[in-house]
């Protein structure tokens, strides 16, 4: 295999998984941490892709519109979290219906504001060629942003006071409670986190796609899968669940048919959570 | 005893309003049967809308003075209806069932405004059998349930006519509804064609129209290799098909061919496939908001320079307007209407619709042009047989009739019930729009004239598929 082929099937798996891992991790700071299982999250993403091309229309350099839509999306979340989510965790099927409202809320009120089509903004940057195939930098900075946000929850959450406190809150919400750990501003905080990340996501796509109201819908199942496939820890599951699941859709996509590869992506996520109940990075012998 | 009590139920209270949110929006969404009964008193307001234009300021426009000449004709016919039908001042009831909201509104809105913009157009220049329309519009809300409970609505409304649907599985959903309601239906939507039976007439174009026209200019003017990309439903296939057909009959040759289900957004290892391919052009058949992320893709990697794109679809849920002018340049289409056809007749409609929707609409697509036609064809076939009886209507349709429309003469032809259509070719440009730099006159929709003759059998009732 001519290697400026090896280097295009490369360049493309990487960046489906870049992609998956992005639409996926503000889900999963808010699955992982808080059990909320946010049906509004591809709704999340379809703000941020809306609040970037408001920026960039209003004037603003076309990254900092991004990095002011990720921050918006945040402030979004925290409002809603203390409006609705709070009251509502540890309810698993209420917050699945609470959320479902406000994704239908949201998808109407942009398509109220917006329109049902809306003026596109441009990729801020071009093409390269490697041997015979051309491919677009943007994917390269695609690629790290993904790896960056990832690295960044993990510091977050790792190395930082609010980190230990989330977690806590998490693990042992009484515990955390008893010891003088205000639980509720730290979950305000946490859901706000995997907002933002989300709002991220959609600001780095809004390029890449067709900005329309009901764009979330193609992002909120696979981003579903991804996480409930990752499993408990969550970053760590994220990121090797956005792994695998794309390398078999590219795999099979690229050696078949797209209609092969959503399928055989669907069929992994089945037999891994068949033989993995608890997803990759599940214990086996928790429980 | 009372206080805890009373505490932990207004602890509890924000939650069950939450929850009853979230079902109030959900059962908004996904509609209610029992809406059949009960519901339709209550929304009635929003779903009948009174024609407005007799009464009120959108009436007084040059056009209302404006007498059809065939009006000492139109009276005569209206005096011997007045004995027919009960009375001639009652408003006329028609239909419409469109996906105003949801993921398919995309195409619905432009369709709806131009429902509004006929009736109204309809009623200023005097009426059907010199009696006003009044629209009984629903939404179809994108839910295939809410098409199937709509069209029973709509039989029991007691309506002259009624034009629904936009995706073909909604219109296999409600057409044998009409049908044996002996409800007259128009579908007014470009797509997969075939459609035979005498209930139904369809304004929108069929592939075979479109890719008539385009091929061959594509194979002579690009080069002969192509490579399809199709949405994977019966549309993608049928038209892949077709594509497939026309180009052997022109020398041409489909050197790859993918399909996508609707929600597939990323194509980079499509683009990739593409470019080791190598065709002259690739030939695009995707449909909905999730595939217009490959013209963006496609620019991002810089391939749509080298390898342009050629397309039975891309605009129609005005893709030109979303994508930015780079995602969307050298993108090669084929449609019966386009918004800047520079034609006096296309320049009234256009004025007339920014009138009534303002300077900033963002594109009227071809879809809404398809039902202008098919309203106004309806009202001036019903206006020419001088009765609403579904029988004497279908008669006049199947006599062919011819309409004036913005983009042309465009014929009804009475054997298979779809339009003969001027066709042209455009190409994207810097503004969100496209140029249109050739249009072909009377394009016949040649698979539906071969394979169906509803003068000579009006008994068909099914959907052909070359093949």
């Amino acid at each position: 295999m001519a290697l400026d082929r090896l280097f295009n099937l490369g360049f493309d798996l990487f960046s489906g998984i870049s992609i998956l891992l992005l639409v996926s991790i503000g889900l999963a700071v808010i699955f992982g941490m808080r059990g909320i299982i946010n049906l509004a999250h591809g709704e999340f993403i379809m703000l941020g892709a809306f609040a970037t091309l408001s920026g960039v229309r209003s004037g603003l350099n076309v990254w900092l519109a991004m990095l002011v839509a990720a921050v918006a999306v945040g402030i979004f979340g925290l409002v809603l979290e203390r409006l609705l989510i709070r009251r509502l965790y540890g309810r698993l099927f209420d917050t699945m219906l609470a959320t479902w409202g406000v994704s239908l809320i949201l998808v109407q009120v942009v398509d109220n504001h917006y329109g049902s089509v809306t003026e596109g903004i441009r990729v801020p940057v071009g093409s390269f060629t490697v041997g015979e195939f051309s491919m677009s930098a943007y994917n390269l900075i695609l690629m790290g942003a993904a790896a960056a946000l990832t690295v960044g929850t993990f510091t977050v959450m790792r190395k930082t006071r609010y980190g230990l406190l989330a977690r806590a809150a998490t693990q042992s919400p009484t515990m955390a409670q008893e010891l003088g750990v205000n639980t509720s501003l730290i979950n305000m905080w946490t859901f706000g986190l995997g907002s933002a990340l989300a709002g991220a996501a959609g600001a780095l796509l809004a390029p890449l796609v067709g900005v329309i109201p009901t764009m979330g819908h193609t992002y909120v199942a696979r981003s579903f899968m991804t996480v409930i496939v990752g499993g408990p820890s969550f970053i760590a599951g994220t990121v090797s669940a956005s792994g695998l699941l794309g390398l078999v859709e590219n795999v099979a996509t690229n050696r078949f048919t797209p209609v092969i590869g959503q399928a055989m992506l669907l069929i992994a996520a089945i037999v891994i959570l068949r033989f993995m109940p608890q997803g990759l990075t599940g214990r086996r012998d928790t429980r | 005893m009372n206080t805890p009590r009373e505490q932990r139920k207004w602890s509890r209270w924000p939650r069950l309003a939450a929850a009853f949110f979230a079902l109030a929006f959900i059962a908004a969404a996904c509609g209610n049967d029992d809406d059949d009964q009960t519901g339709s008193a209550g929304d009635g307001a929003s779903q009948v809308e009174q024609p407005a234009t007799a009464e009120d300021g959108t009436g007084d426009t040059p056009e209302a003075t404006q007498a059809p000449p065939s009006s000492d004709e139109e009276e005569e016919e209206e005096e011997e209806t007045a004995s027919v039908e009960e009375s001639t001042s009652e408003p006329i009831r028609v239909g419409s069932l469109l996906d105003e909201t949801g993921p398919l509104n995309i195409y619905g809105t432009p369709m709806v405004d131009a429902t509004r913009l006929a009736i109204a157009d309809i009623n200023a220049k005097g009426g059907v059998l010199g009696r006003q329309l009044e629209l009984v519009a629903l939404d179809s809300k994108s839910d295939q349930n809410e098409y199937i409970t709509g069209a029973d609505r709509l039989v029991a409304e007691d309506l002259a006519v009624v034009h629904a649907g936009i995706t073909s599985a909604s219109r296999e959903a409600i057409r044998p509804t009409f049908g044996e309601a002996e409800l007259l239906y128009f579908y007014n939507v470009l797509y997969e064609g075939g459609v035979c039976d005498r209930n139904t007439f369809v304004t929108g174009v069929v592939p075979t129209q479109q890719l008539q026209v385009l091929i061959p200019w594509a194979i002579e003017n690009i080069g002969p290799r192509l490579y399809i990309l199709a949405a994977d439903y019966n549309y993608g296939q049928i038209s892949a098909d077709w594509v497939r057909h026309y180009a052997a009959e022109h020398g041409g040759e489909i050197v790859g061919e993918d399909f996508f289900p609707l929600d597939v957004a990323e194509f980079g290892t499509t683009i990739s496939a593409v470019q080791s391919a190598a065709p002259d052009a690739v030939m695009s058949l995707l449909v909905g908001g999730a595939h217009m992320s490959f013209y963006s893709q496609y620019a991002a990697a810089g391939v749509n320079e080298s390898i342009p794109v050629v397309s039975t679809t891309f605009g129609l849920g005005n893709e030109q307007v979303a994508l930015d002018p780079v995602s969307a340049e050298n993108i090669i289409v084929a449609y019966p209407y386009f918004q800047e056809l520079d034609t006096p007749q296309n320049r009234a409609f256009v004025a007339a619709w920014t009138a009534e929707y303002g300077d900033d609409y963002p594109y009227i697509t071809d879809l809404a042009v398809y039902v202008w036609e098919g309203w106004h064809m309806w009202a001036d076939a019903v206006n020419a047989a001088g009765t609403l009886d579904r029988d004497s209507v279908i008669a006049q349709l199947e006599s062919g009739v011819s309409f004036d429309s913005p983009k042309g003469i465009v014929t009804l032809d009475g054997g298979s019930h779809h339009l003969v259509q001027p066709v042209s070719l455009a190409r994207t440009n810097d503004s969100g729009g496209f140029d249109v730099f050739e249009t072909y006159d009377n394009i016949p929709p040649s698979f539906e004239q071969e394979s169906c003759d509803l003068i000579a059998n009006p008994n068909i009732n099914e959907q052909f598929t070359p093949n």
